[in-house]
């Protein structure tokens, strides 16, 4: 155990080490700004579509450091280093989404609040907006972690990585913008079913594919 | 007798090449063996065989003790102080930081406690990856090529430490193009088996 939280605070400080922190913020906020410019100051048309465009945002922000997320671990040596002291790799996979989890959402959860007033979100789809991304972050890390995995072995591979986990983030996109709407009431449910089911295969997908960087 | 270590006719096959078959061997407390041989003759996936990194083609491989391992990855955080980045895995191996600090002095490493790792030469480095196989306590060591970038002294320290090892009922397997000046040690020509 005591092995598994040391892991845990490494990934943490790699992750908010050299300002690294600010990454994904300054990206999610960068898009809330860019977006109103794209579409116009039309404010009850930046209400419509800015919830769904705060999701677009936090699904990208999520995908943004794949690239550091496995793969330096795998050239430094770490991963192999932690499966010879006789770790599972879906446990080292479970210990490394739960730091992507805190280490990409706790900042996120915190830009979300300037990101939403940009896009003209009032106070109740603003309250909407942090419950819905709240519970999708698990997921979100997840899917980070096992895109990672995936493309450790290519050179460039962040971008293939984004493309592997799309598909499975659209029902949480689907599901998580719903809930915006006024007759979306059973969205939240849906959103949550999602985002567990993908946090519980997270783990066993991402672990089979680290143990696939040995072969 | 007690066996730390034992392979029963392990084959290795490495893209479509196979690299060595029927190898068995056992390893006892205090015993060492120097796997031998040309680049190429299948040294290293031996050594991650043997960790358990690769799966054998045939035969099977049994540890009944912790491992150790050095390979050409130090596994250090470079952005790290030495000392923060050894104690990382002192942490994840639950040893304290006197083990750590005793294991620093024997490979002269003391003094670069507080250099972050990414300005150490690649001697230093492998003389830190030993600082965390000693520290670790496990009683089978696997080192692929531990002496690389060394020079005299730090190799004197790291026969020196091997001998310790061996004398505290340690087990060791060496895999190096050239010999160390090890005494008493075993030795399996990898080249002779292809």
């Amino acid at each position: 155990m005591t092995a598994l939280i040391a892991l845990f605070w490494r990934d943490l400080r790699r992750a908010w080490g050299s300002g690294a922190l600010w990454l994904p913020v300054l990206f999610f906020l960068l898009v809330a700004t860019a977006f109103p410019f794209a579409v116009g100051p039309d404010a009850p048309l930046l209400r419509r579509a800015g919830g769904g465009m705060v999701w677009v945002a936090a699904l990208l922000a999520a995908l943004l450091p794949i690239d550091r997320l496995v793969r330096p671990d795998r050239d430094a040596g770490v991963l192999d280093q932690l499966a010879v002291r006789g770790f599972a790799d879906e446990v080292v996979a479970a210990v490394k989404i739960a730091a992507h989890a805190i280490g990409f959402g706790l900042p996120l959860m915190i830009a979300l609040f300037p990101a939403s007033a940009l896009l003209a979100q009032d106070g109740e789809r603003v309250e909407l907006l942090a419950t819905g991304i709240a519970i999708a972050i698990p997921a979100l890390a997840s899917l980070a972690v096992l895109s990672a995995a995936l493309t450790a072995n290519h050179k460039g591979g962040s971008a293939i990585g984004g493309l592997l986990v799309l598909p499975l983030a659209v029902p949480m996109l689907i599901f998580g913008a719903g809930m915006l709407d006024p007759s979306g009431r059973g969205a939240i449910k849906l959103l949550a079913a999602t985002s567990l089911l993908l946090t519980m295969i997270g783990p066993f997908a991402a672990g089979a594919a680290l143990r696939g960087l040995r072969e | 007798m007690s066996e730390l270590l034992r392979l029963d006719n392990v084959a290795c096959i490495r893209g479509d090449r196979l690299l060595f078959e029927n190898l068995s061997f056992a390893l006892g407390r205090g015993d060492a063996l120097w796997l031998r041989g040309p680049n190429g003759a299948g040294k290293s996936s031996l050594i991650r065989l043997v960790a358990g990194l690769l799966r054998p083609a045939a035969g099977t491989v049994e540890r009944r003790e912790r491992i150790a391992l050095i390979d050409e990855a130090s596994a250090l955080d470079t952005e790290l102080p030495l000392r923060r980045a050894l104690d990382f895995w002192a942490r994840v191996d639950t040893v304290d930081g006197h083990t750590v600090d005793r294991a620093m002095d024997e490979m002269a490493l003391a003094p670069l406690a507080e250099v972050p790792v990414s300005m150490l030469s690649t001697g230093q480095r492998k003389r830190a990856a030993i600082v965390r196989v000693i520290a670790s306590g496990a009683p089978i060591w696997l080192l692929d090529e531990p002496a690389n970038g060394m020079d005299d002294a730090a190799q004197a320290r790291l026969v020196a430490a091997i001998a310790k090892h061996r004398s505290n009922g340690g087990a060791v397997l060496l895999a190096s193009h050239f010999a160390l000046g090890i005494p008493d040690l075993a030795e399996l020509d990898m080249g002779a088996l292809a």
